[in-house]
């Protein structure tokens, strides 16, 4: 099996040639290592989708080019008719758009893991004896850092149309907090899509079909009290609305308990039931 | 825990799972003895792989038990995936990090520290003929590089059991002699390899012993020997010059032969089983006069071989049925994963 190597001239010189030794050298058995804490294999997995973003900086490109086009577009396009400028209503405007960018972001969770799910990685993942939901929480905390990203990027952009948050640095970084504990929460809502679909393509389309009303039928954009009364209560219940509620309250400098708490409830909630019937189906597909 | 497993391996008693309509298991039996290679072979949508997937604790069976080294696939599930590895028919290493990034993520999930993973990472890349490979990304890896850094992915922990679904499935020859090689090399070191594969000259070559599956149930189970006899151990293809005389060379053949003769698609093609009782010089003989016979009738041969019976003809001769119609179950299955 191995004469076709010398016999060919000009073939690349590494044709391989297994080797019962060199094999059984890395076949010896050694003591097998203790398995990993829950945390460990987490933040392996963690670690892994780092590397992804290193390989594929593509995937960056709807953390920042997606949010920066969302503040300027209704930034100008909303500014001078429900404020006196664009200026103005940046102040009311932005922790709302932060809001609706990074939650419509986290759908792709669930996009990322139907496609892992396809190729056959997970198969793997599935066999290792390790914390079971370690590769989804993995995932998640890559993609929180996706998140966090989202929301710097589009600070940024803010505090260069002139966005002045009265709550200052730490008031900021409370909001961003605020959001990036309910991003992870309400990700676990796409893992579970992301395994009961069958296809990328209908992820998204689910997703989409969640998060317009989700994002719009809220609070980001105007003030809930013009609304007709059957949409404000809608609009009263909607965790988007609490969160964006709080979100601006930490930004300005204030609080809003109750929202807050609000907000926190809806996040547990999404936690203890997406994240239950997500591991259902992923020790049961 | 020793490695140098006696006993059984898998017991598997009447599993079933279906999937919607398609029943992918039947009631499927299997007793893999400790230390060997065991070949399912089969057509595509037989079973195969569901049956893998079962037995890897990642698919749980509608009904019937499964132990492997005697921890039941459902309820002792993590004491299972602590002693098998598994290398799917798709890619089973993520395809966007590089070979090295792999395999040291596979190690620390496995418990490793990370220096520990990275010297671990090494070894097997050097021994899988990986090394200069191992900073690209698997993406770009050739056929046979891929199905290496799978393997090695496998053995990270040297399991008791590797599961290797159709391991040289679309390979190129010499790359399918690497991955054989590779496999009793595992196998030496007192692995356990359940083996999937469509061809049977690869079951051949590798496995102790072979269950033939079809349809979710096995249908015939030993030696690869033992099954090549029960089939007749060798076939009589033909081609004739003139499709007119395939009637007479028909009759001429089965005179000779004493078997049926299998009429082909092609008019010019003839084919029969020869040498029932086992014995290979018995084939050759048959054969070589029944080459002669038809040599005196007049009957003018372009092409005459005598080989191995394929998986198709274990098939027909096992079921009744061509193994290609399975084709169609495949889709089904396809759709319903």
């Amino acid at each position: 099996m191995s004469d076709t190597a010398t016999t060919r001239t000009g073939r690349a010189p590494s044709v391989y040639v297994p080797s019962a030794e060199a094999l059984g050298t890395v076949l010896a058995p050694g003591a097998r290592p203790p398995r990993p804490s829950a945390l460990s294999a987490s933040l392996t997995f963690g670690w892994r989708a780092m590397l992804k973003i290193k390989h594929v900086p593509e995937q960056l490109f709807d953390v920042t080019a997606f949010p920066i086009i969302m503040v300027l577009m209704f930034t100008y396009l909303f500014g001078g008719a429900l404020a006196d400028s664009p200026r103005d209503y940046l102040q009311f405007f932005l922790p709302g758009i932060m809001v609706t960018s990074v939650v419509m972001i986290t759908m792709y969770t669930g996009v990322g893991l139907n496609t892992d799910i396809e190729k056959g990685v997970f198969d793997r993942f599935r066999t290792l004896p390790v914390w079971r939901p370690a590769a989804l929480v993995g995932m998640i905390i890559g993609d929180v850092l996706r998140y966090i990203l989202a929301a710097v990027v589009i600070l940024g952009v803010g505090l260069a149309l002139g966005f002045r948050p009265g709550g200052g640095l730490l008031g900021v970084l409370a909001g961003i907090g605020l959001l990036v504990v309910f991003s992870f929460a309400f990700s676990w809502v796409w893992t579970f899509f992301g395994l009961i679909l069958r296809s990328e393509k209908s992820v998204m389309g689910v997703s989409m079909m969640v998060l317009f009303p989700l994002t719009f039928l809220s609070n980001v954009f105007v003030d809930p009290g013009t609304m007709p009364g059957w949409l404000q209560a809608f609009v009263k219940v909607n965790p988007v609305t609490q969160l964006v509620a709080s979100v601006r309250a930490a930004m300005s400098g204030s609080s809003d308990p109750s929202s807050t708490m609000w907000m926190l409830l809806w996040s547990a909630g999404f936690v203890v039931v997406f994240g239950t019937l997500t591991m259902y189906r992923y020790n049961r597909r | 825990m020793s490695r140098r497993t006696t006993g059984l391996a898998i017991e598997a008693d009447a599993i079933t799972r279906s999937f919607g309509e398609t029943r992918a298991l039947n009631g499927i039996d299997l007793q893999v003895p400790a230390g060997t290679v065991y070949g399912l072979l089969g057509p595509n949508g037989a079973g195969k792989t569901t049956a893998v997937r079962v037995l890897a604790t990642l698919l749980r069976p509608d009904g019937g038990r499964a132990r492997v080294f005697g921890h039941d696939v459902v309820s002792e599930a993590d004491a299972v995936r602590a002693r098998v590895s598994l290398t799917g028919q798709y890619a089973s290493v993520d395809e966007d990090l590089t070979g090295t990034e792999n395999l040291v993520l596979l190690g620390r999930l496995l418990g490793l520290k990370k220096p520990a993973a990275r010297q671990r990472a090494e070894a097997l890349l050097a021994a899988f003929g990986l090394t200069e490979a191992g900073d690209r990304q698997v993406k770009k890896y050739s056929g046979g590089m891929r199905r290496r850094i799978d393997i090695a992915a496998s053995i990270l922990n040297t399991p008791d059991l590797l599961f290797l679904d159709e391991p040289t499935t679309g390979l190129d020859p010499r790359s399918r002699n690497q991955v054989w090689e590779i496999i009793r090399a595992v196998v030496a070191h007192g692995t356990t390899v359940l083996l999937t594969t469509q061809y049977l000259d690869e079951a051949d070559q590798l496995a102790g012993r072979i269950a033939v599956v079809d349809h979710g149930r096995v249908i015939a189970e030993g030696t690869p020997g033992e099954l090549k006899s029960s089939v007749g151990s060798g076939t009589v293809h033909l081609r004739l010059r003139d499709p007119g005389q395939r009637p007479e060379a028909e009759k001429v053949l089965q005179a000779a032969l004493g078997v049926p003769v299998q009429l082909e698609a092609d008019p010019v093609a003839l084919t029969a089983r020869v040498g029932g009782d086992g014995t290979d010089l018995d084939a050759s003989k048959q054969a070589a006069r029944a080459l002669g016979d038809l040599a005196s009738a007049g009957i003018v041969v372009d092409d005459f071989s005598v080989g191995q019976p394929s998986l198709d003809e274990v098939f027909l001769a096992l079921t009744d049925h061509p193994a290609v119609t399975a084709d169609e179950r495949d889709d089904q299955l396809e759709a319903a994963r």
